[in-house]
């Protein structure tokens, strides 16, 4: 039994060799994927990133990617990558962040990039984008104009990401109107459009005149174009889906932060580094403004380039908790990126009650 | 729209699919078959109905599709448990397992593709009474199609003696074949009209309730609809009961999420399962005791010899 | 024309074994098909799909970690299904298991105690699947209230329970509050038994567990009972056999078990709780079961198919760039073949020419 195994592993030695020499110059890197490439909003936007590094390198590079990797299969996948010869590899949910950690102590030679989480180690470096500078925006336009002072927000699950995200939106809201309420649904669920639709109606019929969402499917948007009513995307642009009510999207790009990091490794440059990046790093983007009066507009892109510039803060100190107390301020002017990675309170003027 | 209306209107289509596919299944397990593919086939029809809209520009054309591909599978379902007498249990899973992995290489091609919803049934006069109208009168295809399939259900297996045969298939296959009934025919028959109602409630999810395609889109709901079919006892007005229960607990416990009850949103999440098996502990305490399941469901038929 | 079938009286024991081969074959030959129409050689995908996974030390290890879970909870469904319990919601008992086994390296993380804590997690496993169980088990046998409801119910409150623990209760204080309990410590994890892999004691856990039901199930009273109680419960009643008995005690080995496979995954490989902590093993484990037959060497050869194709779908991805969703549909082709090619060896196929009378069946009684 022993000598079969050998005589194949020899003949797959022979075959790993034979289609190696060809791609022997070509940089191997791989992506791993926590969702299908088709769901049109987290995963789909990393294969775009991974798409443009294969125009933009493809001569010098060629990538693979998983999809759908449960996160208990996700060492084996990840090992996978590393064992067919891929140098770079990219693991884009914060689930996978203690199997790359893990795999990543076996390979020294191998460099890892985790998106979303917080641990790095001398071959894996993190990456993450500030989509709280989007909810931002967001806020802004719907404090504009929301007529019923309510705003709908679909979520997922309580991680510090979508905590920010609503808090950011709420600030935003209230430095245009401060008698504007949010109601906030969980969906517990990234990715289920039927439960994303229902959770939407709920929210119109309760009176919220906007949706905005942080869960991954156009349902929601589709369901407040039904009801002739306003709504954000995203993850990705999702106009497609809703024309008449899309006011903008907030878009992961991925695509610069790829190219760039590949080039590095190319170039020999790579090192672990934290990368979080919004507005001025190109990693956030806001699809174009929308089915709004001219005045709004002008005031989310204004709103968007003092963000850009450093001019302003989502998190800009003074920042009340939902009792009033003042969050302390730990960073400079604003809260510190520690504060926002792992967020869990709300700020003042949100009546609900944050999951614990 | 006042708020109540709206609740119920949201219901109905969360309801919807369950329904479809559920009614389908009863009449499947009622003739002794256990197709456990059901998420499968909804989720090839799905993709089937909604790339086939889009290509042809026509719901009816998509429907039409969703309700073939569901069928071919279910086809295929009958095919190798009733004429080859493989074990029902693991060939349903085998195809929902299929159906799933088909489904994927469909839709791909459509993936960011949109179209507009289909359009509910307006009557003037009638969709707009307030209170009912919207209810009775502005629902759309799927929804009255479902509910004339109850009633068809009803009559089919109670006044029939197709049904009766149906049934009787069901309850004790050697028998029936004894008294000359057509076994497999019947069950091939019924298999079919269970996928053709599988592929009615994958088209609903595609077509009508988040009118868009993506992987996994059906969530669970066909493994849903499967046990509603077991909550209902095999009965065709329970079903109806069964999805409504569950449609409402899920579609409730958002409402009280939105206005902020501050309970943990798991365990309101946790409230469709958990009032689903209550309900059904209650509707067995007033049963007596004694089985209702179709005596011969999930046997393979082998003539006697 | 149509098809008709009868048992086969003596089935050549050879033909049995080489069922599974004949349906890979079968199979083969159909994706061998599909790949060519895809422009790709058949060849080439069967070294990637079911040759690269068996290549070498580490991806048999690999294999074998997939297996285990599968292989208890399936070997566990077993015996239910043998007593005619449809118990399909061992994914619960699984989560649920695992939920119950983490308390104790919880409690004593950081502590430095030794693998004793381990030992009582894996029992303290077992418990909390074994009382998961329980509640389609007293439903069923005293409100006859169904199991396969019931059950399949529970797997998303059990779910929805690790959910709230690892984002409430349970959350690691230094973990910028994300969902994730602390890591384990090294000592309360199963140990590792290979250097190149991460094969892990579970395997032989897995392996007990399989021996051991060979033996009850075709040695003792009990395993006897639960055969006729499936197959002939009037039967069962005369030899005075309680089936309420029997209800409980298989869903307290599968419940049991399902919870061991949930508590071996999370001290086997994961480390730590979080909200996903399973690859649907307990649905999965329904085929497994299915296809071995329901017998304990079968559900072996059950686990293994699935594993390797997993894994080969998972080379194909990166050698090939098939896509997942064409592994997945030939998993499933895979699974039906060699569920025909298993009713072909216990029935024989005639064809017989259709007669207009409804009657003719019973010139076959």
């Amino acid at each position: 039994m022993k000598h079969i195994f050998k005589l194949l592993s020899v003949a797959g030695l022979a075959l790993g060799l034979a289609t190696g020499a060809q791609a022997q110059e070509k940089l191997k890197v791989g992506f791993v994927y926590v969702g299908p490439v088709g769901d049109f909003g987290y995963s789909y936007q990393h294969n775009q990133g991974r798409l443009a590094v294969d125009k933009a390198l493809g001569d010098k590079v060629q990538t693979t990617f998983l999809e759908n990797v449960p996160e208990p299969d996700s060492d084996r996948a990840i090992e996978q990558l590393v064992r067919t010869g891929h140098k770079l590899i990219f693991t884009t949910s914060f689930g996978y962040m203690e199997p790359t950690l893990k795999v990543a102590a076996k390979y020294p030679n191998v460099h890892f990039e985790h998106a979303t989480g917080f641990k790095r180690a001398a071959n894996v470096a993190t990456y993450s984008a500030r989509f709280h500078e989007g909810r931002y925006v967001q806020g802004v336009i719907a404090g504009k104009l929301t007529k019923s002072n309510i705003v709908g927000y679909v979520a997922s699950f309580p991680i510090p990401e979508v905590v920010s995200g609503i808090n950011a939106f709420m600030l935003g809201a209230q430095s245009v109107n401060p008698a504007i309420k949010v109601k906030i649904v969980w969906a517990n669920t990234w990715f289920d459009p039927g439960k994303e639709a229902d959770a939407a109606k709920a929210l119109l019929a309760q009176g919220a005149d906007i949706i905005t969402q942080h869960t991954d499917s156009p349902a929601p948007l589709q369901q407040a174009e039904a009801a002739g009513k306003l709504a954000f995307g995203q993850a990705s642009d999702m106009i497609r889906f809703a024309p008449k009510t899309t006011l903008t999207s907030i878009v992961d790009n991925w695509n610069d932060y790829y190219v760039a990091r590949v080039k590095a490794q190319l170039d020999g440059k790579w090192t672990s580094i934290d990368t979080w990046g919004g507005f001025s790093a190109n990693m956030v983007n806001m699809a174009p403004f929308t089915n709004m009066p001219e005045d709004v507009k002008k005031l989310a892109i204004d709103t968007e380039q003092a963000i850009k510039s450093g001019k302003l803060d989502p998190f800009k100190c003074p920042v009340y908790a939902q009792d009033g107390k003042e969050v302390p301020c730990n960073g400079k002017g604003a809260l510190s990126d520690g504060q926002v990675l792992g967020m869990n309170f709300y700020v003042k003027g949100i009546d609900d009650s944050l999951p614990k | 729209m006042d708020i109540s209306q709206s609740v119920i209107m949201t219901i109905m289509t969360a309801a919807t699919p369950l329904l479809l596919a559920a009614l389908g299944e009863l009449i499947v397990e009622r003739s002794g078959v256990l197709n456990l593919g059901l998420e499968g086939m909804m989720a090839t029809a799905a993709a089937c109905g909604f790339a086939m809209a889009i290509v042809s520009g026509s719901t009816t054309v998509g429907v039409l599709c969703a309700v073939l591909s569901a069928m071919a599978l279910a086809g295929l379902f009958g095919f190798v448990t009733l004429s080859l007498g493989a074990n029902q249990v693991a060939s349903g899973l085998a195809l929902t397992i299929f159906g799933l992995g088909l489904s994927g290489l469909i839709g791909a091609g459509f993936v960011g593709t949109s179209r507009p919803p289909l359009e509910p049934l307006f009557i003037e006069g009638l969709t707009d009474l307030p209170g009912f109208g919207k209810i009775i009168f502005g629902q759309d295809f799927f929804v009255y199609t479902s509910w004339i399939l109850i009633l068809a259900i009803l009559i089919f297996l109670h006044l029939t003696r197709a049904g009766l045969t149906l049934r009787c298939i069901g309850e004790n296959h050697h028998s029936a074949h004894a008294i000359g009934l057509p076994v497999l025919k019947t069950r091939f028959r019924a298999v079919l009209f269970g996928g053709a109602c599988a592929g009615l409630a994958g088209a609903y999810l595609s077509l009508v309730y988040t009118p868009f395609w993506s992987p996994g889109m059906t969530a669970g709901r066909g493994w849903i609809a499967l046990s509603l079919v077991v909550f209902a006892a095999w009965r065709a007005e329970r079903v109806l009961l069964g999805a409504l229960l569950f449609g409402g607990a899920t579609v409730l416990q958002l409402h009280a999420q939105a206005a902020s009850l501050g309970l943990p949103s798991q365990l309101l999440s946790a409230v469709p399962y958990l009032a689903t098996l209550i309900a059904l502990v209650f509707m067995s305490l007033g049963r007596k005791s004694g089985t209702v399941t179709p005596g011969s469901l999930g046997q393979p038929f082998v003539p006697e010899r | 024309m149509r098809l008709e079938l009868s048992p086969r009286q003596n089935v050549w024991p050879l033909f049995r074994l080489l069922s599974p081969i004949f349906a890979m074959a079968m199979a083969g030959l159909l994706a061998s098909l599909v790949i060519m129409i895809l422009g790709q050689s058949p060849q080439a995908a069967f070294d990637v799909y079911v040759l690269g996974p068996l290549d070498d030390s580490w991806a048999i290890q690999e294999i074998a970690i997939k297996m285990v879970p599968l292989v208890l909870i399936a070997t566990g469904l077993s015996f239910c299904f043998r007593a005619n319990l449809w118990n399909i919601g061992a994914e619960g008992q699984f989560t649920f298991g695992a939920i119950i086994g983490s308390i104790l390296p919880l409690l004593t993380q950081g502590m430095g105690f030794g693998p004793w804590v381990m030992v009582i997690a894996l029992l303290m496993g077992m418990l909390g699947g074994a009382l998961f169980s329980l509640i389609p088990a007293y439903l069923r046998a005293h409100l006859n209230v169904s199991e396969i409801l019931s059950s399949l119910m529970l797997v998303y409150v059990a779910q929805l329970l690790l959910d709230w623990l690892v984002r409430g209760p349970w959350r690691d204080p230094n973990g910028f509050n994300f969902p994730q309990t602390v890591n384990f410590d090294a000592g309360s994890l199963l140990p590792v038994l290979m250097d190149d892999g991460r094969l892990h004691a579970g395997v032989i856990l897995a392996g007990i567990v399989v021996l051991v039901s060979m033996i009850v199930l075709s040695l003792t009273l009990f395993g006897f009972r639960v055969k006729v109680i499936g197959s002939a419960p009037k039967a069962a009643g005369f030899a005075g056999f309680s089936s309420k008995e029997t209800i409980f005690a298989v869903f307290i080995i599968s419940g049991s078990l399902s919870g061991l496979a949930g508590i071996i995954e999370v001290l086997g490989h994961i480390g730590q709780l979080k909200p996903s902590i399973s690859t649907n093993a307990g649905f999965t484990a329904i085929t497994v079961a299915f296809l071995g037959r329901l017998t304990p060497i079968g559900i072996l050869f059950g686990a293994f198919i699935v594993a390797l194709t997993t894994i080969g779908g998972e080379n194909a991805q990166i050698m090939l760039k098939l896509p997942l969703d064409l592994t997945t549909c030939f998993q499933g082709l895979l699974l039906l073949c060699v569920l025909v090619s298993d009713s072909l060896t216990s029935y024989q196929i005639r064809f017989v020419s259709d007669k207009p009378s409804p009657t003719t069946p019973i010139e076959d009684a």
